[in-house]
């Protein structure tokens, strides 16, 4: 009698954990699948905290620039204005250029194209919010309405984001929905763009990558 | 347990159903091709998977014509999303025990 009933909790907790494992090849082939078909859940986690520390060494030049120089107002075609537009576009360059590398490289060692149906919808999806507010600040700073850029920054970035996360899983669009917050409370405390800036730019994307890293680059 | 259990949705106990409902998550459509590509499967048996799934009307297909030739274009229906996560987190609750 003991014996049987033995015997069938041995059977019963066998097929449990042969059912568990085949639970844990289920997840496995999901998140496999869901990063061959879609790029962008590894372009996240490590790009995302190199982009964030770009970001934070970026502000600390421009801190650095403006704070040594008080002669020349932070103007549209002053000497310093040209500096920090010049900063930025290495803080962007730096973090898309790392983002490309990090990613092509895993996709090479998963023997997959880069350069896919997917990533083209997700680029192009990304690129409409973000260039029209690039070229949206732009046309304000050449009206000498320089007041706003950080938070017009944040809220445009976040909105590609949030266009973007159409083509993943996971954060993105939280992390895109964050940005817009912050740059709409941004836009209520005007001196204080710069702080909001480092905040939306470098402590975020740290965040989010260490995130994005724990979660599903581990 | 038995809770669990129940979240378990026997539609997607399938690993080529699995397989359409990941890529038309994190797509916002895909076509036969790139799905029988994606999966590697025969043209018939992805057929059937694909009319399992909309019959319960977790995915919904399009018909239309690109250069005259036809083309099926698969997404994802708003009950699929949700029945989708509701699975993956029942799977992932059961590893944990």
């Amino acid at each position: 009698m003991r014996s049987t009933k033995i015997k069938h909790n041995f059977v019963f907790q066998s097929t449990f954990n042969m059912d568990s494992k085949d639970y844990l090849k289920d997840i496995t082939e999901i998140k496999n699948i869901m990063n061959r078909s879609s790029r962008f859940i590894s372009l996240s986690g490590l790009s995302g905290i190199l982009a964030g520390i770009y970001a934070l060494i970026g502000a600390a030049v421009a801190y650095y620039l403006v704070l040594n120089n008080d002669r020349e107002q932070l103007i549209l075609g002053s000497t310093i204005f040209n500096y920090i537009l010049i900063d930025l576009f290495f803080v962007a360059f730096f973090s898309i250029v790392t983002a490309i590398i990090i990613t092509t490289r895993k996709a090479k060692k998963n023997g997959e194209n880069f350069w896919d149906t997917s990533s083209k919808r997700l680029l192009i999806n990304f690129l409409i919010p973000l260039v029209t507010g690039a070229v949206y600040i732009l046309i304000k700073l050449s009206s000498h309405h320089h007041g706003l850029t950080g938070s017009l920054m944040l809220i445009f970035y976040g909105l590609a984001l949030v266009n973007a996360s159409k083509y993943t899983i996971g954060y993105i669009r939280y992390l895109g929905i964050t940005e817009i917050i912050l740059g709409l409370i941004c836009a209520m405390l005007p001196g204080y763009g710069f702080w909001f800036w480092v905040a939306g730019f470098g402590f975020l994307h740290i965040i989010y990558g260490a995130l994005m890293f724990y979660k599903y680059e581990r | 347990m038995k809770n669990i259990i129940d979240n378990i949705n026997k539609a997607f106990d399938h690993r080529i159903r699995l397989g359409i409902m990941s890529i038309l998550m994190v797509n916002e459509y895909a076509d036969f091709k790139m799905l029988k590509e994606m999966l590697g499967v025969t043209d018939g048996n992805l057929a059937s998977h694909v009319k399992a799934l909309e019959k319960e009307e977790y995915i919904r297909i399009e018909k239309q014509f690109i250069e005259r030739k036809p083309n099926t274009r698969y997404s994802v229906t708003k009950n699929g999303k949700v029945a989708f996560e509701k699975h993956i987190e029942a799977l992932e609750k059961l590893i944990k025990k």
